[in-house]
């Protein structure tokens, strides 16, 4: 089975956005070894002729009308913010793509 | 030392590929029931589902998956048996759940076409422009930059997010490759985006304001020699919001691919920014490593499997195309092609077809609209659609005038109280007084006491100088405020002058 | 009074005995006195629990009608959002956080009039087996304090076998209501998954994640699943059909005739002699009271285990990405310029422990492109796999039943560095949860090498449940024959115990 080396869990990390230290990276990717060998096994009956399944119900097109329900106000939607301003969420600079 | 155009074409061949983001107009988001009016204030139109907090949970707008099947429809495209959203990972902090439900491999609509005509050298031509896909997600919030020295992202201090737009319905469409252009590329695709605006207008699914970002275009562009088999290199450019722009957009990448390919460089894959005041493109920032999205089945949601009852039900509500309407209205209504363009460019088509079906006579309907309404409009800088006047405001303003009850000067006046919202055509004239005097006897006293009043002028007209009764005409005329009807007080004062 | 069941509790109630305030209060001071040893709960919050009683007295008094368990506390798992109470699902990156929105379970427990006492601890974010993965310490059995009340929903099971509180509400991705009712002495059902509203549930993995009800009682659970369950038209995974009826099976619980599956694949090696012995005892027991008892086998079972452990990081990983320092909870290292991306960075390093980060780090690879077929395609292959064995086996038994877990409760601290042994207390559990349909913990008995309790697992097909609830009733009426008294009464007295 493929193992992870400490680079690899590093670019996990980073999307995950989880900063680690050496020690995590190091740790973690010990540990990665040991899980992935044995959640590996599935792949023993995982044949092609079995169909995936990402959801026990059967259940299909459940939808809603489309009516509109009171939102929170702007108070209670900002109540748990680190930080506001002008009745927005305020955010450290972003560096990135502009949208 | 740059190219020019034609260089550029005549030794590449442009190959295009355009995605075209289209917010949904309904009254809630896609997957809650917050309203999605636009310019609301900030957070306001937001709940536990479309702030991402912990434990809510999407459930899909009926409305939002009955306008994608439409679109796919209206696009000839073939709507799926089995659909299905899948999570996209990725974290921005506009995105409150730092993934968006999207559809990946399994979108609601497949394989359809567009024609679109152009003026080439020879002539009008069509190109099918193939599409490839029709997928539902949902839109972000949006972020406003504060500090730095351009107010732009980059430099900016810190940011505010308002997640009044997150979770509104955006249905992409995304067009197969499109070879084959040759030097229309920039006409074929703005007439591809055009089309697409009018299709879904027609459909009444969207806004379609590309100003406002209800409809937003990114296009591919990539170069290959003439002739050669493989794909050269792509740039996406971004958010190109208005159909000008998607000309100038696809052009300046063709030329700047060109530049780089001739100095032997490589073109490189990535997202670019167009930017309205140069016309040119801008790079993103460049990504140090690929994204990874992690698209999984959302295991929130459950499958969409429309029946065929259900997507006959929707065929049978698609209206007529807007290529084979525009064609009827221009024969129904005997119109000349110039006008009929005219009509076109101010989005009028609508709602002058409205003012017809109310009993206006075509030719004064759309000269009310695009005349006197236009101009009003144009001051007040809004959509004619979005005056305080209605096609039956205006229907009857045409049947009053028809009737003599209004001459073209009063009905004017009606037009321009209806705007200012001084109420219907009937309201504006019971309070502003505007109705045609045909009293005669109280016409005759005007018309006495103008006479009284210029003597000269009316010996003049008695003597058979027909041209100076203007004087007197315009004199009751001012007398009756204009509510005279000007060619009867002609014939009376004529008439009382021996004339 | 706080011995007593909750629907003795609801009867006292009634008859005008007690009145919710003073039964309220009865708990509350239970909880002032015995849980600083046992750590069920992360918040307590007196003053609402105090107004939500005086509420129902008054209603009652006014002759309003009121719901049968209305007026009897209960304790929330902190992984349920109450609008209002600091909610934090035993992680550190919720620290502080007040939700502005009730849950659907919330919602129905306070239109039925029972009384929210509190959150309980639980491992953060429901990932774990002995609550020794919360960011606020762990819980502790309240039959051996140096020992785990089970996990995830820890808090919640020690606050029942600690009269703490006659009910309590648990949820249940892997077993996180069974295993820790099982090493408790309690009750814990994972309903029909759809069976009970998630919205408002912190998610940890969609498509397996249940609410349920835990009691001391089977007719005590069965009574709050009445009152939890149902069609909600904020979650789309609810199933819209009438809920099942356990109560009236719990009342009844009758088992003739009915056929009971051995699962063969789960009861042998790894299984504690002692867990053997009493879960072999009460299939003697359900058999005179004339269930039929057959062996059934689900070969594909034992690959339930890995398959989980793909499945529930994948969808953490995902659910998870929210918590971001941006909206809501804690955010660390927003100085000097630092941008958005970095303080998501640090907060999530900071918020997260050890096992959080674990798994989200497994699921982030697990759906990584390249390995997203050999990982998560192949996971779901597995579920469909154990989908088909359940199908097969209630073709020849309308239930199925195994114990709930391999051993008791083991130290706090004894498996807490070997992530692979902690994983295997949910062996038994897990299968349920991957196909989607009901499981039950009902206590069995003690292990006669520790005097532990041992859990006894049934089974039922998807919206069945009322079948566990026949089974569970008889075993426990069974049960207390033999006895004389409740398992419970056995427990050794706590510190403040009367």
């Amino acid at each position: 089975m493929s193992t992870l080396s400490r680079a690899d869990v590093a670019n996990l990390a980073r999307l995950a956005r989880i900063e680690m230290t050496d020690q995590e990276l190091e740790d973690l990717s010990t540990e990665m070894d040991v899980i992935l060998t044995a959640v590996a096994r599935v792949q023993e009956v995982a044949t092609s002729d079995v169909k995936p399944t990402s959801h026990p119900l059967p259940l299909r097109n459940v939808v809603r009308a489309d009516v509109v329900t009171p939102s929170l106000t702007p108070e209670a939607a900002l109540s748990g913010a680190p930080a506001n301003e002008e009745q927005r969420f305020r955010v450290p600079q972003i560096l990135g793509e502009e949208a | 030392m740059s190219l020019t155009y034609e260089d550029v074409i005549a030794k590449y061949e442009p190959v295009l590929g355009l995605e075209v983001h289209v917010e949904l107009n309904t009254h809630s988001k896609m997957f809650c029931g917050c309203a999605t009016v636009f310019g609301a204030e900030p957070n306001t139109q937001t709940c536990p589902v479309c702030l991402g907090m912990p434990g809510a949970l999407p459930v899909v707008n009926e409305k939002a998956i009955e306008s994608s099947i439409l679109i796919g429809l209206a696009l000839h495209c073939s709507v799926t048996p089995f659909s299905r959203f899948s999570r996209k990972n990725y974290f921005y902090p506009d995105m409150p759940k730092n993934f968006q439900i999207s559809q990946y491999d399994e979108p609601i609509c497949v394989n359809g076409y567009v024609d679109v005509e152009i003026e080439t050298d020879e002539g009008p031509k069509q190109f099918r422009v193939e599409i490839e896909r029709v997928h539902m997600e949902e839109d972000t919030g949006k972020s406003l930059h504060v500090g730095g020295a351009t107010g732009r992202i980059h430099g900016a201090d810190y940011s505010l997010l308002d997640f009044n737009r997150a979770g509104i319905p955006l249905v992409e469409i995304v067009t197969k490759i499109v070879p084959g252009t040759g030097k229309y590329a920039p006409e074929v695709a703005k007439a591809y985006v055009a089309e697409l605006r009018d299709i879904l207008r027609s459909l009444g699914v969207s806004d379609v304001r590309m100003e406002q970002g209800s409809l937003r275009c990114d296009a591919n562009v990539s170069l290959r020699l003439i002739g050669a088999e493989t794909l050269g290199t792509r740039s996406e450019t971004k958010n190109v919001n208005s159909l000008r722009s998607v000309e100038r957009a696809v052009r300046g990448e063709m030329i700047r691919h060109a530049e780089l390919l001739n100095k032997g460089a490589r073109v490189v894959q990535e997202t670019r920014h167009f930017q309205e005041d140069t016309g040119l493109t801008r790079s993103g920032r460049s990504k140090e490593q690929a994204e990874d999205y992690r698209y999984f089945p959302e295991p929130d949601l459950v499958p969409v499997e429309p029946d065929a009852e259900w997507i006959e039900k929707l065929r049978a509500s698609l209206p007529e195309q807007p290529t084979l309407r525009r064609k009827r209205l221009q024969e129904e209504w005997s119109v000349p092609d110039k006008e009929m363009a005219a009509m076109i460019n101010a989005d009028a088509l609508d709602i002058v077809e409205a003012t017809v079906k109310l009993g206006a006579d075509p030719t004064r309907a759309r000269g009310w609209w695009l005349g006197e309404i236009s101009r009003l409009a144009n001051e007040k800088d809004v959509a004619i659609a979005d005056l305080a006047i209605s096609p039956a405001d205006v229907a009857e303003i045409v049947s009053l005038v028809s009737k003599g009850e209004l001459t073209d000067q009063l009905a004017r006046q009606v037009v321009e109280g209806a705007i200012s919202g001084e109420g219907k055509p009937a309201q504006v004239m019971e309070s502003r007084g505007l109705k045609v005097v045909s009293d005669e006897s109280s016409l005759m006293a005007a018309i006495e006491n103008a006479i009284a009043a210029q003597p000269e002028t009316a010996e003049k007209v008695r003597n058979g100088h027909i041209p100076a009764a203007g004087a007197l005409i315009g004199a009751v005329m001012k007398e009756t405020k204009g509510q005279a009807d000007a060619a009867r007080v002609r014939e009376l004062l004529l008439a009382h002058l021996g004339q | 009074m706080i011995r007593l069941s909750a629907h003795e509790m609801a009867s006292a109630l009634e008859a005008g005995e007690t009145t919710s305030e003073k039964l309220t209060q009865e708990h509350l001071d239970r909880i002032s006195s015995v849980d600083a040893d046992v750590h069920a709960f992360l918040y307590v919050d007196t003053e609402g629990a105090l107004a939500q009683a005086r509420g129902v007295d008054a209603a009652r008094k006014n002759g309003e009608k009121v719901g049968p368990l209305a007026g009897v506390p209960l304790a929330l798992k902190d992984v349920m959002v109450q609008k209002g109470v600091p909610t934090t699902a035993g992680s550190k990156i919720l620290e502080g956080w007040r939700p502005p929105y009730d849950a659907t379970v919330v919602k129905k427990l306070k239109d039925a009039g029972i009384v929210i006492l509190g959150k309980t601890n639980m491992d953060e974010f429901a990932m774990g087996s002995s609550t020794e993965n919360s960011a606020y310490g762990p819980t502790h059995n309240p039959w051996d304090l140096s020992r785990i009340p089970g996990g995830s929903g820890g808090g919640s099971s020690a606050s029942l076998a600690a009269f703490e509180a006659p009910l309590a509400i648990g949820t249940d991705t892997g077993g996180s209501i069974r295993q820790p009712a099982a090493v408790t002495g309690t009750v814990g059902v994972k309903p029909t998954y759809g069976g009970v509203s998630r919205y408002g549930l912190i998610a940890f993995s969609s498509s397996l994640d249940q609410a349920g009800p835990c009691a001391r009682t089977v007719l005590d659970a069965a009574l709050l699943h009445e009152v939890i369950a149902g069609h909600d038209t904020h979650d789309a995974t609810s199933i819209d059909a009438p809920v099942p009826q356990v109560v009236k099976a719990a009342r009844d619980g009758n088992v003739k005739g009915m056929k009971i599956g051995v699962v063969k694949e789960l009861n042998g090696d790894g299984y504690q002699a002692g867990v053997r012995s009493r879960f072999e005892e009460s299939l003697e027991l359900l058999a005179k009271a004339g269930a039929e008892i057959v062996e059934v086998s689900c070969p594909n079972f034992e690959y339930a285990l890995a398959a989980y452990y793909l499945i529930a990081p994948s969808e953490c990983s995902s659910n998870l990405a929210r918590f971001d320092a941006m909206r809501y909870g804690i955010r660390v290292g927003d100085e000097n310029g630092a941008s958005a991306e970095s303080v998501m960075n640090l907060t999530r390093e900071v918020g997260f422990g050890r096992e959080v980060k674990r798994r989200i780090i497994l699921g982030t690879y697990a759906l990584s492109s390249g390995y997203y077929d050999a990982y998560y395609g192949s996971a779901q292959k597995v579920r469909t796999l154990i989908m088909n064995d359940f199908t097969k086996a209630f073709e020849t038994a309308d239930v199925l039943v195994s114990p709930t877990c391999p051993t008791t409760a083991f130290k706090i601290g004894e498996k807490a560095n070997d992530p692979l042994a902690m994983y295997l207390n949910d062996i038994a559990t897990i299968p349920v949860n991957m196909a989607g349909i009901g499981g039950m913990s009902v206590p069995c008995g003690l292990a006669p090498e520790d005097g532990l309790p041992v859990g006894f697992q049934i089974m039922a097909p998807a919206m069945q449940d009322q079948r566990m609830y026949s089974v569970g009733a008889a075993l426990e009426a069974s049960l207390l024959t033999e006895w004389g008294a409740p398992l419970l009464s056995r427990i050794p007295a706590l510190g403040g115990a009367k």
